[in-house]
């Protein structure tokens, strides 16, 4: 009764919506998935001149809306702040989170969500103009250092500085283009975020050269997608959206030859994870060739990492801990059974 | 003989409820109640529903918890081990702040533009209607952004200091620095200071110094006393003029008691002037004033100055033309005309606007989001929100905070603005 | 006659001479120059110091301008078009970006074959002004501006037309209650049921008649999201709506502010200093972290629609104290005359002060909107993407990366442009006031 009271007003306007027990069902209704990303990170989530959101995180907002609807145009992104996106899930504004968020026992337990995997293993780093002739984190003694507000990165920070027993002087910035322009006018003499960010920064400076990257990563940082608590199915929906990524990769599933293998292969695990053998779909609730969708919206997990940050775009990271553990990396997709 | 009787009395009728207009109001004023009332009820049952749904309680136990991020502005002390409470109360601190130097530099700028804006001198004029109308014009957000990027780009690193040849010097004979991290000023330090002095680092050279909240308040004391007898002398002089006609001249003696007491103390407690010097990556020692604290003080300064100058300007006009014509025929010069004629009329017009536009000031310093400086809505409403994910909490302590201190500026200035009010009888 | 002319004494001449140039410093720009530069040594010291700050800003300025690109795909680009032609050290603007994106700062996301929708609904929104604005317009127009928030809403966000219409009848449907029931009850129940039948309509049957309606007569254009919107347009949007919205509460919370009745007063009292007292940004956070709390569980609507309803509120707490200003400036005879006629509470309210009233706020309600207009930059520390917002993610593409000052200054200017104007008409509707009470 209540509800309707503004439903009956608001969705006649398409505005409002009531959250039921089950995500998916809300976004079958709803006819796409509400996906929270930043409001602006070089090769992780922007728009470009259409206004068509690119980027790493996006490819895997793409990827679940692929499996849920084939489509991978079916989502709405909404930009979110450090400190609003947490609350927009929470509340239900978004059904899935891609927003380079760490995955912490806190945030886990006690802020009440679900991390349904990790799509990028980061630890913050630090960059010093090489003139500054520093080699270590440690001689940062008395360093003026610009953070991004809003993160873990200013919690590390306290702690590195606090465990080395060094002083230095914090300049907090609201978004990553401020600090940029902060730390290239000299304002600060280290900027300090994810290595990944770094790196992404690093590169559109007019002269990279001139500034390096610290050996020392001072935390784990494990990135990944997360949904609220609760929801197991759509938490495995989104989970296993991302292993198909990545399975996907190991598998050598590429965009390229997805159609050939899709006709049924050797190999059963693809055919299981292609949806030619099994009902995995069925028990996820979606259509049997869901992972197919997925991997088909952006590529594997592979194609949309040099798509997006690979070392052939601007941005230039390597794969490093994110190669598959066959090539000794970290990522490892629970198998397809 | 008819004796005159009372209307017979009717006996209270339900619908007097809604039509006697001698019960109306209390009708409505009841209804209105009641739909507050359940108004209200709604809302909080909604929320304790909600928080039950996503499992969180209601406690303010987080401000005791420990903060563990550092905050580089702090007017008490303050480290990464202190609890969220205190982090608050570093940016409450932060706050008050930069909106009491915010307010001054305002309303010195908004005088000058207001005044200079009628001055006859055209290109003055002409200038400080761009000024007005540019800052009055645009968000005050985007100012704040432009002078934080105009400080970072045109002033030199700390760096540039160094070397062989360094291409920036320090100014006003090596005691300020001005950088794109902040300016360096010099502090007072005290040889002899009440608190001791083994806490305080030295340089090589240098005798050991300190100062502490003691030997400031010992020289508040006593500038206050000497205020307070140049108060007298003026008194004295006054009563003098009174009498005799004639103002005996007191500006030595006031300038003595003003200087004198002070000094003695200062030369008692051994006051140096401890200059900032380059060591490492930064300048240390002397007083840092940040850059986003310059930037935001100068931004809300310059944005509300330019709403004052408006109402000074319109102050000035509406005290009637007769007023000046009287003082020139009075023989008043045009300056003395302006401060004993013009402005302390214009007051009354002025200061009631004013009041609402220190209000804006205050309540834009939570603006400092854009450019990091430390405030109450950085570190309360922000990280320690942020981190502990009391949202509920800490936006009701947030608010609570500015309206406070909103009432209390409103209050301040009202009762101020009462005592100026022309008193009419 | 002659006889005098050939006694005419020596000394008076007598002829006339010919006009002759005022002395060089009293004629023209050097006089100019003398009276308004150069009266005294104070006005000689300002003069200088107002040449050198004109000179040291346009300095910098002027070249930066002169030497703008506005061809180029990205920002590298750019930087090599001005190695190329004028050289690395030269300062240089790189509009390009402007040209790249002006779409997306003015309409942000909204789908580009959809542009005329917000362009028209701007134009529509003016021509609903105007009968409010401006006296000469016809009052019949004022049944227009009634309908036109139904008009602009659906032109924003498209949808079926049925939508709109089903939800604006409503008030067909309130004003037909009051008029059936007044009929055979008293004016109170008839009130009563004006305000009660509507309520039940847009709870049960809004929704479902719309439905029915478009499935059977299928009217509409696309329907575009919220999340779509952005930009200048985002800005419009909420500055206007927020204004709008909050009349009507703005006014009674002002007539609430005036009441003799001690609780409805002190609830309109405590209403407007609290949501004053507190800055706009924190109601924003409010809006963004806290609005879905307070509302029944489950239920969740778009954040565009939360800040307006946050702003809404906010403007109406300004609003209801510019009403006020106009209501304490009414002389106390019109008040009294009204009573005198016998005329109760709200039609000496509706016919007689407001009327009066509203016409001498009307400057400052346009200067409360200025103020909001302008403080909906703010809208970008919850992720909204209003201009400052989008220059951010426009700056966060590859592209762009590193662009500055070429951002700030096309959205500063689009700012000056729109506030300027206003602020204009807001002194011509002052002096225009000023004349007729006079």
């Amino acid at each position: 009764m209540k509800k309707t009271l503004f439903l009956g007003a608001l969705t006649v306007a398409g505005f409002a919506s009531a959250a039921s027990a089950a995500t998916l069902d809300d976004v079958k209704a709803r006819g796409n998935l509400n996906c929270g990303v930043t409001t602006g990170l070089t090769g992780f989530a922007a728009p470009d001149a259409n206004g068509v959101w690119e980027g790493f995180d996006v490819g895997v907002c793409r990827a679940v809306a692929a499996a849920v609807f084939g489509d991978p145009t079916a989502v709405e992104f909404t930009p979110t702040t450090g400190q609003t996106r947490f609350t927009a899930l929470a509340s239900g504004e978004i059904d899935m989170l891609a927003r380079n968020t760490t995955w912490t026992f806190s945030r886990d337990v006690d802020l009440k969500f679900e991390f349904t995997g990790i799509n990028y293993y980061d630890g913050q780093g630090f960059m010093v103009p090489r003139g500054l002739g520093v080699s270590s984190a440690k001689d940062l003694d008395g360093a003026t250092v610009c953070i991004q507000t809003g993160t873990t990165t200013e919690l590390n920070l306290a702690d590195f500085f606090r465990a080395n027993n060094i002083s230095y002087e914090p300049v907090p910035i609201e978004t990553n283009a401020e600090a940029q322009q902060q730390y290239l006018a000299g304002a600060c003499d280290v900027y300090t975020t994810d290595a990944s960010g770094l790196a992404a920064t690093r590169a559109t400076f007019e002269n990279p050269g001139d500034h390096v990257v610290l050996p020392e990563i001072i935390s784990k940082e494990p990135l990944g997608p997360l949904v609220r608590h609760g929801d197991h199915e759509w938490g495995d929906i989104v989970r296993w959206s991302l292993n198909a990524l990545i399975a996907a990769e190991e598998l050598g599933v590429t965009s390229a030859n997805i159609d050939e293998l899709a006709k049924g292969t050797n190999n059963p695990e693809i055919n299981r994870l292609l949806g030619t053998e099994g009902n995995l779909g069925e028990m996820l609730g979606l259509s049997a060739d869901w992972a197919l969708n997925a991997i088909k919206a952006g590529g594997n997990y592979g194609e949309l990492f040099e798509k997006n940050i690979g070392e052939n775009t601007p941005i230039g990271l390597a794969r490093g801990l994110n190669a598959q553990w066959k090539d000794g990396g970290l990522l490892y997709s629970p198998p397809f059974r | 003989m008819t004796t005159q009787s009372d209307p017979p009395k009717q006996a209270f009728r339900l619908s007097q409820l809604i039509y006697d207009t001698r019960y109306r109001s209390l009708t409505i004023q009841t209804v209105a109640m009641i739909l507050l009332a359940v108004g209200l009820f709604w809302l909080v049952n909604n929320t304790v529903q909600n928080l039950q749904a996503l499992g969180k309680d209601f406690n303010f136990g987080f401000l005791g918890e420990r903060a563990g991020y550092d905050i580089n502005q702090r007017l008490v002390e303050y480290s990464s081990n202190s609890t969220h409470g205190r982090a608050a109360l570093v940016g409450i601190l932060n706050t008050l702040l930069v909106a009491f130097l915010g307010c001054i530099l305002a309303t010195v700028l908004g005088i000058i533009a207001g005044v200079l804006r009628l001055s006859n001198n055209w290109l003055v004029a002409k200038l400080m209607a761009v000024y007005v109308e540019g800052f009055r014009n645009v968000p005050l957000l985007l100012w704040i952004i432009a002078i934080f990027a105009v400080m970072t780009e045109s002033m030199p690193q700390p760096r540039e200091f160094r070397g062989e040849t360094p291409t920036a010097s320090m100014m006003l004979n090596d005691s300020v620095a001005v950088t794109n991290r902040g300016v360096y000023v010099p502090r007072i330090a005290f040889t002899n200071s009440l608190t001791g002095n083994e806490a305080v680092a030295s340089r090589d050279g240098l005798t050991p110094v300190a100062s502490g909240g003691i030997d400031w308040l010992l020289i508040l004391v006593v500038l206050g006393a000497s205020l307070f007898g140049i108060r007298a002398v003026r008194r004295w002089a006054s009563a003098q003029q009174e009498a005799t006609g004639i103002r005996p001249v007191t500006w030595y003696m006031q300038l003595g008691l003003l200087v004198v007491p002070t000094g003695i103390v200062l030369l008692i407690l051994g006051a140096t002037v401890v200059n900032p010097y380059l060591k490492g990556f930064n300048f240390t020692d002397g007083i840092h004033l940040r850059n986003s604290l310059i930037a935001l003080w100068l931004a809300l300064s310059l944005y509300t100055g330019a709403f004052i100058a408006e109402i000074v300007r319109g102050g000035i006009l509406a005290i009637n033309k007769g007023q000046t014509e009287a003082s020139y025929a009075l023989g008043l010069r045009p300056g003395r005309t302006m401060n004993l004629v013009i402005l302390p009329q214009a007051l009354r017009v002025i200061i009631p606007p004013l009041i609402s536009q220190y209000l804006n000031l205050t309540k834009n310093s939570s603006l400092a989001i854009a450019v990091g400086y430390m405030d109450v809505r950085s570190t309360l409403g922000g990280i320690t929100i942020n981190q502990t994910g009391r949202e509920l909490e800490g936006m009701l302590l947030l608010g609570g905070f500015y309206l406070v201190l909103s009432l209390a500026i409103s209050t301040v200035m009202n009762i101020y603005n009462s005592s100026v009010k022309l008193k009419e009888r | 006659m002659s006889g005098t002319h050939a006694h005419t004494v020596a000394y008076v001449r007598e002829t006339m001479l010919p006009e002759q140039d005022p002395p060089l410093t009293e004629a023209g720009a050097i006089k100019w120059m003398r009276e308004n530069l150069f009266s005294g040594w104070l006005n000689n010291i300002l003069t200088i110091l107002s040449i050198f700050v004109i000179y040291s800003v346009l300095s910098h300025i002027v070249p930066w301008f002169y030497n703008s690109i506005w061809n180029a795909g990205s920002l590298s680009e750019c930087r090599e078009i001005r190695d190329a032609t004028i050289g690395s050290d030269a300062s240089s603007a790189c509009f390009a970006v402007i040209s790249d994106r002006w779409q997306q700062l003015l309409f942000g996301f909204y789908a580009s074959e959809a542009y005329w929708r917000p362009v028209l609904a701007l134009v529509l929104f003016l021509v609903a002004m105007g009968p409010i604005l401006f006296e000469s317009v016809p009052r019949k127009l004022l049944w227009y501006t009634a309908a036109s928030p139904f008009i602009l809403f659906w032109l924003l966000w498209g949808g079926s037309i049925w939508g709109p219409i089903a939800v604006a009848a409503g008030f067909a449907v309130g004003w037909g209650a009051f008029v059936g029931v007044s009929l055979f009850a008293g004016t109170l129940l008839a009130v009563i049921a004006a305000i009660l039948v509507p309520i039940l309509y847009w709870m049960f049957l809004a929704g479902p008649i719309a439905g029915g309606l478009h499935s059977i007569i299928p009217i509409g254009i696309t329907f575009i999201e919220s999340d779509d919107f952005g930009g200048f347009m985002l800005s419009f949007i909420i500055g206007i709506s927020g204004i709008i919205l909050s009349l009507p509460l703005g006014i009674l919370l002002a007539l609430g502010r005036q009441s003799d009745m001690f609780i409805i007063n002190k609830v309109s009292v405590a209403f407007i200093e609290v949501i004053r007292g507190v800055p706009l940004i924190v109601w924003l956070f409010t809006a963004s972290l806290l609005l879905n709390y307070f509302l029944p569980p489950g239920t969740n609507f778009d954040l565009m629609l939360r800040v307006i309803i946050m702003v809404t509120l906010f403007s109406a707490a300004y609003i209801a104290e510019v009403v006020r200003g106009g209501l304490a400036a009414l002389p106390k005879g019109q008040y009294e005359a009204a009573d005198a006629l016998g005329l109760d509470y709200w039609k000496s309210m509706r016919l007689i002060v407001l009327p009066q009233a509203l016409k001498i706020s009307i400057p400052g309600i346009v200067n409360t909107f200025i103020g909001l207009f302008k403080d909906t930059t703010l809208v970008v520390f919850i992720g909204l993407l209003d201009p400052i917002g989008l220059s951010g993610a426009i700056r966060a593409s590859t592209d762009w990366n590193g662009i500055y000052w070429e951002l700030f200054v096309f959205i500063g200017l689009l700012f000056f442009v729109c506030c300027f104007s206003m602020g204009q008409y807001s002194i011509f509707l002052e002096r225009k006031l000023r004349r007729e009470h006079r």
